[in-house]
Parts: structure tokens; C-alpha cells; sequence
């Protein structure tokens, strides 16, 4: 049988959970302020390379996590200005967003380095590992929660971080109004337009950490397409959390804990394609799972509202 | 008659086009930009981008080539949104479809003439029933069409992958492929000196079919109805959630269709190997024919021509072939921006009515 309980398991497990949590979280700010941002994919996937692209020319990993910030919040501003002041669907704009950065990354590698598979000649920095003082001495909680890449940790940091900023912010009460229902919010004097961009601004930055991940931790260079529906998949964590930071945690894990299974399969004479399934299929279960759990308790909370009307 | 239909025309619509092809012009100008900044002769190479396709009369059947999975695709996800439904599911259901022609063409012995038909109908049925699972999703639970179908494209390139590559994977030849198809399931050629097949056939057929359909049944009606206002659309008795269901699953048909057409009219065996973005060119296709299935051959035709021209470009010149993906977003997203222009409507709406006084 696979052996699923070692320490090993489950730090590959919050190693894939790393770039899903990040992106998630974006989904999650953008969920609340009522703006669905299915270019996360394409923000995840410039951030990437714009990352990998300036910290290996300028050899500053501050500088390179600056460029990639900067790359993804460009796409960010893309959806919004053409979403928010252009009127364009916002899923449509997404959609174009994703596909004009899946051909413009490759682009602009191209362009570049010359190459259209990999920045291969791009001497990319990485983010560091870290070994947390006290905690890597335990015995197996070590082994599991030491060792993580810089941006692991603040993978988690983010969700206490817009958890933070949701709920116990004067900004991030605006946020929720403006998703609950943005007449309301405008009426009383919120600029609704603002928030929202300010939203999707926002999850550009912290998916863009997602991208930086693929590409400056996670691999130590850039491919073409490398996200490869990480994006999506933060997409239905977010649905399925209620777009709530704790909830789209645990949901992220559910798919990083599927994917690392799949890794283990892999050495298991299981075809490759139907390892390659793993994340997909689960997510797809996963949200049906959650669809079916949501409209049951829709059900008992109509029933019970029609028993005290029987009542009254 | 023709003079009847251009006065016809109301503001908005004249505004329509005159938007659309604003957007088209940035675009090109765009495209301009990109090529003058990475390019070290960047004349010659925005010469094969435009006159590239024009070229060589093989290079103008590559045009109708290309163009017609893009027509399947581009009918697909115009029935598909028509419901209002964001299913992405073409990809899936085209790459699927091309998989299940391979096998119909290798497993099952047919005469000449019935083999390809059957091949493009089961095709279809699975491309169909595909694109029906995120619908089937919605409708009873109520999760997301986008992320589910967005999720099964996955799933169906290695269900594909793994069909045609544990079962039918030829080991003698150089590259991944599968063994040769019969003779009898492949589409023979219509014009000399091109690769153009007999699919320019089907595909005329289906875009008439597809057109009759949406616009002159009672089914179409009540999709087009469905997709303006569900609910308006229930309450004047329509079924919704079998106009849902139908539709996407005529949509998948069609892209699974497409893929058979694909796989036996240009290949001889099985020969796809990657995640197609099959669903975006289609998204592209029924952008800019406005989901009209009798404009979706134009602006297949269109598309198709852009990325020949890209193709010559990009083997002629050192500007890469990517470069039309971003061209290609970027028109999408402006025609899809409803706002664009919005003051220059304002002017013409006012023009016209203080003529009519």
C-alpha cells in the first residue's frame, strides 16, 4: 500500500498547496468585493517570468520579486480598466487575458533569450529556504513545518494577512459591502469602481507570489505554460471556502493533498496520464461535493423558515 | 434590395461596426508596435504577416485549411454562450473527438464513405456528452460551468493520451503518434496543390444547420431566450434546464465533430500530443462573429489568415509566433468592451435624431 503518513508526504504536501494558497487567497479578495478574476492563470504565469527575467539580469532578488509584482499587477490593471471602465464581461476579458499571456510570455522569452521552451540561459535567482529556529528540532512536526521556501511562509502569513484586512479593516468592510451589493454600498457614498479595483489590484500582487513560486522556488526557471491551470484550480478552492480566507485554506491542502497523492502513484506502474488527472479530477469532485453540501443547507434552512411560518 | 438592408442599419448597428473595426485597427497597430520592437527588419516581417498567406496558392489553402476546425470551433462555443453558459469545454471535446475518430478509423471496419461519417458521429456523441457534465454540474448542484469544464479539458487530454498511447500507439514510428488510420476513414482531397479536404463539405453543412437552428427553430429561439434572461425565460414556460443541457451538448457535438474532421482530413494517424487551447480560438471565432453562425466562416477565415501569416512570419523573419496570441486577446478584449467609444455612440445617437425631426 502507498504510505501516505510519513512527514516526507506531508511536506510535499505543503510544498503543491504553496502556489494553489497564494492565488486563492487573490480569488478570495476579488470573491468578496463581487469581481470573479479568472485571469489569475495569466497574472501567475507573467509574474513568472517577469520575476525569473529581472532578478536574472539584475542579480537582486528584490529587485526580481518587484519585477514580478510588477508584471502580474500590470495584467491585474489590464482586466480592471477594461472590466470596470470599459464594460467588458469580466469573464470574457479573463479569458482574453489568459490566452494573450500563455502567447505573450512565450513571446517575450522568445524575444529575449531566444529560446521558446525554457529560460535555460537566464541565470534566475531563487527564494531562500528557511529552517525555523526551535521548530526543526521536533521530531516529525519539524521535518513537516522546517525547510519551507520564504514564500511557503508567507503563503500562510497571506491568510491571516486577508483575513485580516476582510474583516477587522474599515477598507475591507467597503470591500464586502461593494460584493454584497454594490448599490447599497454606492448609496451610501462608496465608489464602488474603486474598490473593485483596488481588489483586483491586490490579488495581482499576491498571486503574482503564486507565479514567483512556480518559477523561483518551486523550478528554478521559467516554461512555457508552467502554471498549467493552477490558477483555475485556486478558482474552485475559493468557491468552495465561501470565499472565506480559513475555508479556501482547507480547501487548498484538499488539492495539494490530491496532487501529492498523485505523486505517489507515480512510481506505482499507474499510467502517468491518469496521475496527471489527479488534481483535475479532484477538483471537479471536490466542488461538486461542496455544490451538493451548500444547496442541502439551503434546503433545511428554507424548510425550517417555512415550519415557523406554519407556525406563526 | 441590398440598398434596403444598408438603410435598414440603425445607429446602433452602424456603431457596432464602426467599433469593431476601431478594434481590429488598434490591433494591427499594436501589432505594428510589437514587431518594431523586436525586430531587426521589421518591414520584411509585417510583409510576410499581411501578404504572407497571399503568397503561394498553398499558402491561401492553408487559410481554408485552418479555417475549418476554427469554424467547428467557433459554432461550438457560439451555441454554447448563446445559453449564456461560460463552457469551456470545446478543447476537451475537440481533442476527445479526434481521439475517438483514430480509434473508429483503426478499430472498426467500414466500407468507404459510411467509415468517416460514423467516425464524426460518435466523435460528436462524446464530444457532446463532455461538454454536458459541467452543464449536468450546474443544473443540479449548481457549481460553476467555467471552472469545471475547465478542469475536464484536462482530464480528457490524458484520457486521450492514454487511449491513444497504451493502446494504439505505433512503437515503429519516430515520434508519439498512433499506428496508421485505414484508408477508408480518411477524407480525400478536394483541391489540387492544397492540403484543402472534403471537411470544407461538412463544415458549410454544419454552419447552415447550426444557422437554421439558432434562428429558425423553436429550440433556437428558446436557447437564444434562455441565454438573454433565464428566468424571463422560465416563466414564459420555457424548460431552461433543457435548453441548457441541449445546448451544450450540441455544442461539444459539434467540436467533437470538428476534431474527427481534424484528425481525418489532415493527418493519417493520431498525432496531437499537447493541451489544446482549442476552446479559445473558438472564444476568439464567436467573439467576432458576434455568436452568428452564418459570420463564423468570415471571421475564421480572418483568423485563420493571421495566423498563417504569423506562420510565415515567424519562419521567415525573428519574430516569433506568439506574437498573434497577444494580438488575438488584445481583439477580444476590446470588442467585447462595451464601453469603448461610448461618447462617439452618445454624438451619433444625437446626430441622427435631430435629422429625423
Amino acid at each position: 500500500m502507498i504510505n501516505l503518513l510519513t512527514p516526507e508526504f506531508f511536506f510535499t504536501v505543503i510544498r503543491v498547496t504553496t502556489p494553489i494558497l497564494l492565488a486563492a487567497m487573490a480569488a478570495v479578495i476579488c470573491n468578496k468585493a463581487g469581481v470573479t478574476n479568472i485571469a489569475l492563470e495569466g497574472i501567475m504565469l507573467t509574474a513568472a517570468l517577469t520575476g525569473v527575467l529581472v532578478s536574472g539580469f539584475t542579480q537582486s532578488l528584490i529587485l526580481g520579486a518587484i519585477g514580478g509584482i510588477l508584471g502580474g499587477v500590470f495584467i491585474a490593471f489590464l482586466l480592471a480598466y477594461f472590466a470596470l471602465y470599459l464594460k467588458t464581461d469580466i469573464i470574457l476579458g479573463g479569458i482574453a487575458l489568459n490566452l494573450l499571456t500563455v502567447g505573450g510570455t512565450v513571446f517575450v522569452m522568445f524575444a529575449i533569450t531566444g529560446d521558446k521552451g525554457a529560460t535555460n540561459s537566464v541565470r534566475s535567482l531563487q527564494f531562500p529556504a528557511v529552517n525555523i529556529p526551535f521548530i526543526e528540532d521536533i521530531p516529525v512536526l519539524g521535518t513537516i513545518l522546517s525547510g519551507h521556501n520564504l514564500l511557503t511562509y508567507l503563503a500562510i502569513l497571506m491568510v491571516f494577512f486577508v483575513f485580516f484586512l476582510l474583516y477587522k479593516t474599515t477598507f475591507g468592510l467597503r470591500l464586502r459591502a461593494v460584493g454584497e451589493n454594490p448599490d447599497a454600498a454606492s448609496s451610501v457614498g462608496i465608489d464602488v469602481n474603486r474598490i473593485q479595483l483596488y481588489a483586483l489590484l491586490l490579488s495581482g500582487v499576491i498571486a503574482s507570489f503564486g507565479g514567483m513560486y512556480m518559477s523561483m522556488a518551486y523550478l528554478k526557471l521559467f516554461t512555457t505554460n508552467m502554471v498549467s491551470g493552477r490558477g483555475y484550480i485556486a478558482l474552485a478552492a475559493a468557491a468552495m471556502g465561501q470565499a472565506n480566507p480559513i475555508g479556501t485554506m482547507i480547501a487548498s491542502l484538499l488539492f495539494g493533498f490530491m496532487e501529492s497523492v498523485g505523486y505517489q502513484l507515480q512510481s506505482r506502474g499507474i499510467p502517468s496520464q491518469f496521475i496527471n488527472m489527479v488534481p483535475y479530477v479532484s477538483t471537479i469532485v471536490g466542488l461538486v461535493l461542496y455544490s451538493m453540501y451548500r444547496q442541502n443547507q439551503l434546503k433545511k434552512k428554507k424548510a425550517i423558515k417555512l415550519n415557523e411560518e406554519v407556525k406563526s | 434590395m441590398l440598398k434596403g438592408l444598408f438603410k435598414k442599419r440603425s445607429v446602433d448597428q452602424r456603431f457596432e461596426s464602426i467599433r469593431f473595426g476601431v478594434a481590429i485597427l488598434l490591433a494591427l497597430v499594436m501589432a505594428f508596435i510589437l514587431i518594431l520592437l523586436v525586430s531587426k527588419q521589421p518591414f520584411e516581417a509585417l510583409g510576410y504577416l499581411f501578404l504572407g498567406p497571399i503568397s503561394k496558392f498553398r499558402k491561401m489553402g492553408n487559410v481554408v485549411e485552418t479555417a475549418i476546425p476554427l469554424t467547428f470551433l467557433g459554432l461550438s462555443v457560439s451555441i454554447m454562450f448563446s445559453a449564456n453558459q461560460f463552457n469551456m469545454g470545446s478543447s476537451g471535446a475537440m481533442f476527445l473527438g479526434g481521439t475517438i475518430a483514430a480509434i473508429v478509423g483503426l478499430v472498426i471496419p467500414l466500407p468507404f464513405g459510411i467509415h468517416p461519417i460514423v467516425a464524426m458521429l460518435a466523435a460528436g456523441v462524446v464530444g457532446g456528452v463532455l461538454t454536458s457534465i459541467p452543464a449536468i454540474i450546474k443544473l443540479k448542484w449548481g457549481a460553476s460551468e467555467l471552472v469545471s469544464s475547465l478542469m475536464l479539458n484536462f482530464v480528457a487530454l490524458n484520457l486521450g493520451l492514454y487511449l491513444i498511447m497504451n493502446h494504439f500507439r505505433d512503437l515503429s514510428a519516430g515520434t508519439l503518434a498512433s499506428l496508421p488510420l485505414a484508408e477508408t476513414v480518411l477524407l480525400p482531397t478536394l483541391v489540387k496543390g492544397t492540403r484543402i479536404h472534403f471537411g470544407l463539405i461538412v463544415v458549410i453543412i454544419m454552419v447552415i444547420v447550426a444557422w437554421l437552428f439558432l434562428a429558425k427553430t423553436k429550440w433556437g429561439y428558446a436557447l437564444r431566450m434562455t441565454g438573454m434572461n433565464i428566468n424571463f425565460a422560465k416563466y414564459s414556460g420555457i424548460s431552461t434546464a433543457a435548453v441548457v443541457l441541449y445546448s451544450q451538448f450540441i455544442g461539444g457535438f459539434l467540436a467533437g465533430m470538428g476534431g474527427a474532421v481534424e484528425i481525418m482530413g489532415m493527418y493519417d494517424r493520431f498525432r496531437w500530443q499537447f493541451m489544446p487551447s482549442y476552446a479559445f480560438d473558438g472564444v476568439i471565432v464567436s467573439v467576432l462573429a458576434k455568436k452568428n453562425p452564418l459570420y463564423v466562416p468570415v471571421a475564421a477565415i480572418l483568423l485563420a489568415y493571421i495566423r498563417v501569416g504569423a506562420d510565415t512570419m515567424s519562419v521567415n523573419s525573428d519574430v516569433s509566433y506568439e506574437m498573434i496570441s497577444i494580438i488575438q486577446g488584445f481583439i477580444i478584449i476590446m470588442i467585447a468592451a462595451n464601453a469603448f467609444l461610448k461618447h462617439y455612440r452618445q454624438r451619433m445617437v444625437v446626430k441622427e435624431a435631430t435629422q429625423n425631426d
